[in-house]
């Protein structure tokens, strides 16, 4: 992922480029806009004509479909995203509790960016790790039987 | 000597790469020679990362190791449990779709094939599509993604389609709480699910496959990926299978955080690149499906199990199993348990046994309060109902549902009526919103079940009419099953509906 650049500051020649190659699949939206959020950390207004334009879409259609989906942000995330389950093996173990706890520790609430622009928490419904609950991820990494004390240690918050 | 340290997430989430890289650094510093190999997870989760030592020809287990036992651990001094498949946990199981999974290295497909990998698929080469099918509908298979639809009708509806392109679809969505299994066969035996898929694409005369997994599994995402480039390197997918003369080829799409995407139509849609709605049947996406072509749409587990049909029979695996629940089941064990994992078995074991004797009742200690079967949309068991016997039908009669099979156990500290908001709750926040029992209904939801814990005792009866209305009205399982956590609740557990009232009183 590049440095977050101010929204502002994204070329549509360099979505267009970084899409094109993705036009030859059957459902080509999803590729391109996962694309798209990992080389800027989020989906940028500018995406929206560009991919109508690639695919022959209307901009309310593009538009529609990003916002159906949880994954995608319209603007940068916190330095880190960490993502805490809510789901219900998790809450058998406490994890209402410990989510709940992390926020406080942390000063913001769900969906939240903490004033540094450190971490994003964002809730998830399940990880697959409901045997080693309650489970977290931060970025790519996952965490079981997680503690908030765990959390922020390496948030490094 | 080889040492095996688990790359599944779940390891990987209570230490396992740090446990690798120990290994990999004491062995160094002694000059030994360790041939680490990260394999999949065997599937017990409470001894993770459970790392494995070949002594004398055996793999034998230790677990929990953390990277201060490792030390101890090469010196032979470390306590452990004796050979892995004794332990009582994994010697009791029946494992046929998940044989291989912990055992080999996942992407490693002559070991693959060194333990019974692509037998199924020869002798599916060796036949033509209607016997495919036959085979499968012969093995009494039943999809594992929660409906239980007998996957050899599904085909032969997709093998009876004339069409110039046929797809078969891996749903990979597994939103379910309290799920893993998909998970664990895609990071610890991915070539058994491409296997399967390359096995029904002959089967229907289907040459291209999708496995739509969610974004929240990016290991499964990796594996899953690099299986996919080393089967089409070593000729098991492409255009020419094995040298059979046919073709089939498959790609990894990733999801992006929808629960609804789990269902089949909705999950189309957004394989299509569009919102993920559902949609109405008819039409069957076996007729119209992704692309509107024909289109198998099944469970990681139901593909997962068609090489081991395959490779034993049919009539092997049908021979397992309770009434018209043929094969076996891979239990997921999760919550408040003190063994919680994979537990495949045959059908028929009564879910008491499951909780109290096989996954050793709470990790509180406390005593069992509930049994969530079946994911968000399943009904919370109370213990009066462990008779019930891990079956489709059985479940049915006791008025819940068996799902993608996971276990989600409840201690007695749960809260019921705190669970079954969250149901309503978890309702409102992925419906899809093309319904309005669906859509407004589940934020109703949420309102009167905060009226009930203010002691407005006048609202249980609109709460059951509110579920009533969402089971009948509902065009997916999503409005329509909601209920079934909700009332169960209500009805399994009415002093959690009451204390609040009595306490106004
Ligand atoms: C809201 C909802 C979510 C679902 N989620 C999944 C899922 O994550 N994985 C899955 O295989 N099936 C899921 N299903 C069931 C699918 O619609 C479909 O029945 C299944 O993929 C068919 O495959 P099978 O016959 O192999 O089970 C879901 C259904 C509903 C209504
Ligand atoms: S029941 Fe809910 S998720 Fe299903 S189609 Fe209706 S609105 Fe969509
Ligand atoms: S319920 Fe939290 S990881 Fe599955």
């Amino acid at each position: 992922m590049r440095d977050a650049a101010p929204a502002s500051d994204i070329d549509p020649r360099d979505i267009r480029d970084l899409v094109t190659p993705l036009a030859g699949l059957e459902g080509p939206l999803l590729p391109m806009l996962h694309a798209i959020q990992e080389e800027w950390g989020h989906v940028p207004a500018a995406a929206v004509p560009v991919l109508a334009d690639i695919l022959n879409l209307g901009r309310a259609e593009v538009l529609g479909v990003i916002s159906f989906y949880h994954d995608f942000r319209d603007h940068p995330a916190g330095r880190q995203v960490l993502k805490i389950c809510r789901a219900e093996a998790c809450q058998a173990m406490g994890g209402a509790g410990m989510a709940a706890e992390t926020l406080v520790r942390l000063g913001v609430d769900w969906h939240g960016t903490t004033p540094d622009g450190a971490v994003t928490v964002e809730p998830v419904y399940c990880l697959g790790l409901c045997a080693c609950a309650p489970a977290a991820m931060i970025g790519d990494r996952v965490i079981g039987r997680v503690t908030p004390e765990r959390l922020v240690r390496e948030l490094g918050a | 000597m080889k040492v095996w340290v688990p790359m599944d997430s779940a390891a990987r989430a209570l230490g396992a790469d740090d446990v690798a890289k120990a290994v990999a650094r004491e062995a160094a510093a002694r000059g030994v020679d360790v041939q680490l190999i990260r394999n999949g997870s065997r599937g017990m989760v409470w001894l993770e990362p459970l790392v494995e030592i070949e002594r004398d020809g055996q793999r034998l287990a230790y677990g929990p190791v953390a990277p201060a036992d490792v030390a101890a651990l090469l010196d032979g001094t470390l306590e452990g449990h004796g050979p892995v498949e004794e332990i009582p946990f994994f010697a009791r199981q029946t494992r046929l779709t998940f044989a291989r999974c912990g055992v080999i290295d996942p992407l490693d497909l002559d070991d693959y094939a060194a333990h019974g990998g692509l037998a199924g698929l020869h002798r599916a080469i060796g036949m033509d599509g209607a016997e495919i099918v036959a085979e499968v509908t012969a093995s009494g298979l039943r999809g594992r993604g929660g409906a239980g639809f007998p996957t050899g009708i599904k085909w032969q509806t997709v093998a009876g389609a004339v069409a110039d392109q046929k797809y078969i679809v891996c749903n990979a969505d597994e939103g379910d709480s309290g799920t893993f299994a998909d998970r664990m066969i895609m990071e610890g035996d991915p070539f058994t699910l491409i296997e399967g898929m390359v096995i029904a694409g002959l089967g229907v005369g289907a040459t291209r496959g999708y496995v739509y997994l969610r974004s929240e599994y990016p290991d499964a995402i990796r594996v899953m990926t690099e299986a996919v480039r080393i089967a089409r390197a070593r000729g098991l997918l492409g255009p020419d299978v094995l040298g059979s003369g046919r073709a089939f080829d498959m790609e990894i799409r990733k999801g992006a955080g929808a629960y609804v995407c789990g269902e089949e139509t909705s999950l189309l849609n957004s394989l299509e690149g569009k919102r993920g709605t559902v949609r109405a049947k008819p039409p069957l996406p076996a007729l119209e499906g992704f692309l509107g072509k024909p289109t198998v749409v099944n469970n990681v587990i139901s593909l997962a199990t068609v090489p081991v049909i395959f490779e034993r029979s049919a009539q092997y695996y049908a021979d397992f199993g309770l009434g018209r629940s043929r094969g076996t089941v891979t239990l997921q064990i999760a919550g408040n348990v003190a063994r919680g994992g994979l537990f495949e078995t045959a059908f028929g074991l009564p879910l008491g046994e499951v909780v109290n004797d096989i996954a050793g009742g709470t990790a509180s200690g406390r005593p069992v309060k509930a049994v969530q079967v079946g994911g968000p949309l399943g009904a919370y068991m109370p213990v009066s109902k462990f008779d019930t016997a891990m079956g489709y039908e059985d479940f049915d009669a006791a008025g819940g549902l068996i799902g993608h099979a996971g276990l989600v156990v409840f201690d007695d500290s749960a809260d019921m009526l705190t669970m079954a908001r969250f149901a309503m709750e978890f309702c409102a926040v992925e419906s899809c919103g093309k319904c309005t029992p669906c859509r407004i209904g589940a934020v109703r939801g949420v309102e009167t079940i905060d009226r009930i814990a203010a002691g407005d005792a006048a609202a249980i009866p609109l709460l059951t009419d509110l579920c009533e209305t969402m089971r009948d009205g509902s065009l997916c399982a999503l409005g329509g099953f909601t209920p079934y956590p909700v009332l169960s609740a209500l009805t399994g557990f009415p002093d959690d509906f009451a204390t609040q009232r009595e306490a106004a009183e």
